[in-house]
């Protein structure tokens, strides 16, 4: 079905089984442990061998020999694979460095071998019996060093251009009475999700099947036939069940495609898991940034120009962190500018990790916000409201777009400069968070509130995402008992999607929740969004929807009813005095049906958006300047919320990670080696329950015909936008300190806190 | 993981005469550092010999009216020990203060004492480390060396003793009672236990080859408010910036020892004649001659304030 016009009236709007905070479909199974995740799935082939994978010692260089005797003479092994032995491969279109190293080596932990054996620990023994003579050479790791020679960025993730001007900024900036001026840095992430990259592989002749773990299933059919050179019908990848993802598992990877070649090798299913340690080197993390924002304003609080400059590195060929983005859209100004520019780096490959761009661009941005508004005497909020717009400020025509990840080139649609938004509340957001948060009683002199040994202060932070949308494809089939049972290459990574895809289907089709049985994560189904940049729930289950719209059609027209007459409720469909069951509707054979939800113009006709405004309280030890988060309100305006339940669950883990980004979360570079020292849970840390209060989200009840049929947008980014930069103010406003340098670890406050008595 | 033996052994004596046997031998109590390190082939021992069957898992009073810890004691009993919560306030709360419920339901007394360090470049194999790998250098100086030493410290060396409980076993002057494989026994001041890294930064503590540790002795309870603080960038499941154990005696007078300082845990007995001028003036001696790195540097002042807190703390009880 095309989607080109808003949505009217449909039967989600019933809101029977959507919008219901239903338990997750697949809970039990999770809480059970009987979820089949990729590394455990010892019940698809029988006689799995373990490979286990070797990391570069270096991070630029090359291997001059390694010497792999001992290591195959181990007990056990059936098999390594380095590039000298795995044949020629090709590098997957989402792959900025290739998956298997050598003899050049591109960044540190990059694989350069697999080595298979009967057990893991026989694997992992000779693993390190395998010897590597390197040659290093030199590398760039420091983005500070690198900074003046970064250049405008050629490709920017999702299309769309490094680059934008409205105005005449210089001027505009230079003629405004109150100016704003600084330079903030953010710091390399890693996902750090629960379960690592794993995969089984296993050959069937020519054919290749995984079991993996990975967001998008058709991008990871398509880079593994890329990869090993081989037809894309041969390829099938099997992922029912993710264990976090992040960003950190849209693309194939080491462990995929070394399982793979480990398989070839062996002549047997080979599974491979990649090793905690190597993670945050050998596959993706958020670059750091370096931004300056210049703010020029008029003495009552009106912004009159604005310029957010960001910069990044990557491997050669990457694409910088698009932190600047969303400055095109969020604050009025008529005078403005945004660049990106990306410095070549040797650090191991940067791409996308939750709410990409804005969520370090967010970090900054907002502190700015907070910042000029203390410049003006305005209350933060009210700042913010002021310069509130209701069009997009600045919309650079996008050129077109050899990115993967872009949508397909444009159609011939006018480009329109000032788009509307299609819905935007930011500003009911701000005020009903400040009205339940208690944003009256903020003292707006920093350091003067305490609470014993504590300095108490709350912050705020607007929040922004894109409302992506995609194509996305589906199944649906029923059966005679009246069993609907979906089939999508969807993935669920915790999300909660067999739930609301569940809730669609049951919606659609009038039948009750323990009717339906999603099946996702396969690419025999037909292909979907996958999970990503919060485009996963609502575009999924468009997809869902356009596939019962087309089994509606089905049944009705087995009965012979009038098409669209047809009444779905309660396990029957209805037409005038006809009462039939949807079991006996479907008969012996079944009926099937397939159809896919594709996009019109919508998108460029009004610009979609998620908002939202997160508050946040946090104590900061006047002694030592640990900071403790005390209370945190996000309030969302996302479109319809298609389950209340899962839907604040993916904002409070998100609000989490924020907290994370504001406070502990750094990979520290190596910069004489080239890495990232902190590789392990043990030394990169993220927030512990300990760390997390009570944490409250508002969903304002919002519909958005234009953004699909479901009339719902992407909320799992929005929870962590902003939220760095709220911690960053509350801090501020406890404690009279700024930090524009995340992580804002103690050391970065003890000098300036208090005298202790 | 390199192939190895094991036995489990049935005395203390058994035991030590087991190691002498097995050159390269390793006793394992609860596991959680040993095994650990030998999956990343950072400890590479030959035999193995299991110490826990010994009997050595229980907490008496002493004839002095002190108490004696067995070696085996893991580190969840001994914190919640009735006699430790009353009278040794300092060791309970830097024991609850380590590592999470799982691990401390695992890890024991000797365990805790000889953990080893937490240095990032002494866990990755690939990097140089003169303590994982004698003269290879140290990866950590003029690197990533936010969470090291400050003092006593060497040009070979810069790691921090990762253990909260030593801390406070360091404040509580406890003695360490080992047996030897020829059946004898000695008895080592907590405060020669750990060495400094010097020139031989792979050498942890005084103990000898085969020497088993049997149990840590507490003496007598010398009362005063004990306050165990611990700095971190996360409230939990983190391993100190910086760590206070303090005795404070209501005149003001007391003890303090340091974590996350040093390559042992970190205690000048003179320092403690300052303690009724404040923090400031304590710690002046006792981190006197720092040599921090640029980014460690700030944990002179961290002590200093954390010192202050729990001075503050105390006077406040
Ligand atoms: C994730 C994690 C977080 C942690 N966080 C903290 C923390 O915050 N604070 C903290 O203090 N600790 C922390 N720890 C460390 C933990 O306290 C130690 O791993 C534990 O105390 C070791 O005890 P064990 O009995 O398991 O020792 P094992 O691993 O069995 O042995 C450790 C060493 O002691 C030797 N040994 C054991 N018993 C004897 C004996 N009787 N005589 C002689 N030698 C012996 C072994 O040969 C080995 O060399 C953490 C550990 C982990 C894994
Ligand atoms: S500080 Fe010590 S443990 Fe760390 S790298 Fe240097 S020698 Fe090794």
């Amino acid at each position: 079905m095309k989607f080109d016009k808003p949505a009217t009236d449909n039967p989600i709007d019933q809101l029977k089984v959507v919008g219901k905070p239903v338990d997750r479909v697949d809970g039990r199974l999770k809480t059970t442990g009987t979820a089949p995740y990729a590394y455990e799935r010892h019940d698809v082939v029988p006689n799995q061998a373990y490979g286990y994978i070797v990391g570069s010692a270096i991070s630029k260089g090359r291997i001059v020999s390694m010497d792999l005797t001992a290591a195959k003479a181990a007990p056990g092994v059936l098999a390594i694979v380095t590039a000298k032995n795995a044949g020629k491969l090709g590098k997957g279109n989402f792959n900025t460095a290739p998956l298997l190293g050598g003899p050049e080596i591109s960044h540190y932990h990059q694989a350069i071998g697999v080595v298979v054996a009967e057990t893991f620990e026989q694997a992992r023994a000779a693993a390190n019996l395998v010897r590597v003579e390197y040659k290093r050479t030199k590398g760039a790791f420091d983005l500070e060093a690198m900074k003046d020679k970064a250049e405008p960025a050629k490709s920017i993730a999702g299309g769309g251009t490094s680059d934008s001007k409205v105005g005449d900024f210089a001027k505009g900036f230079a003629n405004a009475p109150v100016q704003f001026d600084a330079t903030y840095r953010t710091a390399y992430e890693s996902h750090c999700m629960m379960e690592p990259h794993a995969t089984i592989a296993s050959w069937q002749d020519d054919q290749l099947t995984f079991w993996t773990s990975n967001q998008m299933i058709a991008w990871a059919v398509g880079d593994m036939a890329e990869t090993l050179g081989i037809p894309k019908e041969k390829v099938r990848a099997i992922s029912p069940f993710i264990g976090g993802g992040f960003g950190g598992k849209l693309f194939l990877r080491a462990d995929a495609l070394m399982a793979a070649l480990g398989a070839r090798a062996a002549r047997r299913p080979v599974k491979v898991t990649l090793q905690r340690a190597l993670m945050p080197n050998n596959t993706t993390h958020r670059a750091a940034t370096i931004q300056r924002v210049r703010i020029g304003a008029t003495k009552d609080g009106k912004i009159t120009a604005i310029a957010h400059e960001s910069w990044s590195g990557d491997q050669p060929g990457g694409k910088p962190e698009t932190a600047a983005m969303q400055t095109r859209s969020l604050y009025a100004g008529a005078d403005r500018m945004t660049a990106h520019r990306l410095a070549v780096l040797d650090l191991p490959e940067a791409n996308a990790m939750r709410a990409p761009g804005e969520a370090p661009g967010l970090a900054v941005l907002e502190i700015v916000m907070d910042e000029m508004a203390e410049k003006l005497g305005m209350d933060p909020i009210e700042f913010r409201i002021l310069n509130d717009t209701q069009v997009v400020p600045d919309n650079p025509s996008k050129p077109q777009s050899s990115d993967p990840q872009s949508k397909k080139p444009e159609q011939q649609t006018k480009h329109i400069p000032h788009p509307p938004f299609s819905k935007r509340q930011l500003v009911e957001c701000l005020r009903l968070g400040a009205k339940r948060f208690g944003w009256e009683k903020r003292n707006p002199q920093p350091a003067k509130v305490r609470d014993g040994k504590w300095l108490v202060g709350i912050g705020v932070a607007a929040a922004f995402r894109d409302n992506l949308l995609t194509k996305s494809a589906a199944r649906v089939r029923l059966d005679k008992r009246g069993v609907v049972t979906v089939e999508t290459d969807m993935t669920d990574i915790g999300t909660g999607s067999y739930t609301i895809i569940a809730q669609t289907a049951a919606e659609m089709m009038g039948v009750p929740l323990d009717k339906v049985v999603v099946r996702l994560g396969d690419s025999s189904f037909p292909v979907s969004c996958g999970s990503g940049g919060q485009w996963g729930g609502n575009n999924s289950t468009a997809g869902v929807y356009s596939a019962c719209v087309k089994l509606r059609q089905a049944v009705e027209e087995k009965l012979g009813l009038e098409a669209g007459q047809g009444v779905f409720a309660d396990g029957h469909v209805r037409s005038g005095s006809r009462n039939v069951s949807l079991a006996e509707a479907a008969g012996d054979q079944g009926l099937v049906a397939e159809d896919f939800i594709e996009y019109g113009d919508l998108d460029k006709q009004f610009h979609q958006s998620t908002f939202g405004a997160h508050f946040v309280e946090v104590a900061v030890d006047s002694f030592t300047g640990e900071t403790r988060v005390r209370r945190m309100l996000a309030v969302c305006a996302c479109g319809r919320i298609l389950n209340p339940k899962t839907a604040r669950s993916q904002v409070i883990g998100a609000m989490t990670m924020g907290v994370g980004a504001a406070l502990m979360e750094e990979l520290a570079v190596d910069k004489r080696i080239g890495y990232f020292v902190n590789h392990d849970l043990a030394t990169y840390e993220v927030p512990v329950h300990a760390d997390l209060p009570p944490q409250e989200v508002i969903f304002l009840d919002e519909t958005d015909p234009i953004s699909s049929p479901m009339k719902a947008k992407g909320v799992a980014e929005l929870g962590i936008c902003g939220v760095a930069a709220a911690v960053a103010n509350a801090i501020y406003n406890a404690t009279g300190i700024r930090v524009r340098n995340y992580p804002i670890t103690l050391d970065k406050l003890i000098d300036r806190l208090p005298e202790p008595a | 993981m390199k192939p190895f033996t094991f036995e489990r052994a049935t005395s203390g004596a058994d035991a030590a005469a087991a190691a002498e046997r097995h050159p390269g031998a390793k006793f394992v109590a609860g596991g959680t550092n040993l095994l650990d390190l030998m999956k990343l082939e950072i400890e590479t021992p030959t035999h193995l010999i299991d110490v826990n069957s010994l009997g050595l898992d229980k907490i008496e009073k002493t004839p002095e009216g002190g108490l004696r810890i067995g070696a085996l004691v893991r580190n969840t009993e001994l914190a919640a020990d009735e006699n430790v919560r009353r009278d040794y306030g300092v060791l309970s709360q830097a024991l609850v203060a380590g590592a999470s419920g799982q691990l401390r339901n695992m890890a024991t007394t000797a365990g805790n004492l000889l953990q080893r360090t937490r240095c990032p470049y002494f866990y990755d194999t690939n990097q140089p480390c003169n303590k994982r790998n004698p003269g290879t250098g140290c990866g950590a100086i003029g690197g990533y060396s936010r969470q090291h030493a400050v003092i006593g410290v060497s040009d070979a060396c810069i790691a921090t003793h990762p253990s909260d409980m030593a801390v406070a076993m360091r404040v509580l002057d406890a003695t360490v009672e080992t047996i030897r494989p020829d059946g004898s026994q000695r008895k080592i001041p907590i405060a020669e236990f750990h060495r400094l890294p010097g020139d031989k930064p792979h050498i942890d503590t005084v103990l000898m080859a085969g020497e088993l540790i049997t149990a840590v002795t507490l003496p007598k309870p010398i009362g005063g408010r004990q306050i165990y603080r611990k700095v971190r960038d996360r409230a939990s499941f983190a391993f100190a910036l910086v760590s206070v154990a303090a005795i404070v005696q209501r005149d003001g007078s007391g003890r303090v020892a340091l974590g996350g300082v040093a390559h042992k845990p970190w205690r000048i007995e003179a320092a403690e004649a300052e303690m009724p001028n404040g923090a400031k003036a304590v710690v002046a001696r006792l981190l006197a001659g720092a040599k921090p790195t640029n980014e460690n540097a700030f944990k002179i002042k961290l002590v200093e304030r954390a010192l202050a807190s729990v001075l503050a703390e105390a006077k406040g009880a």
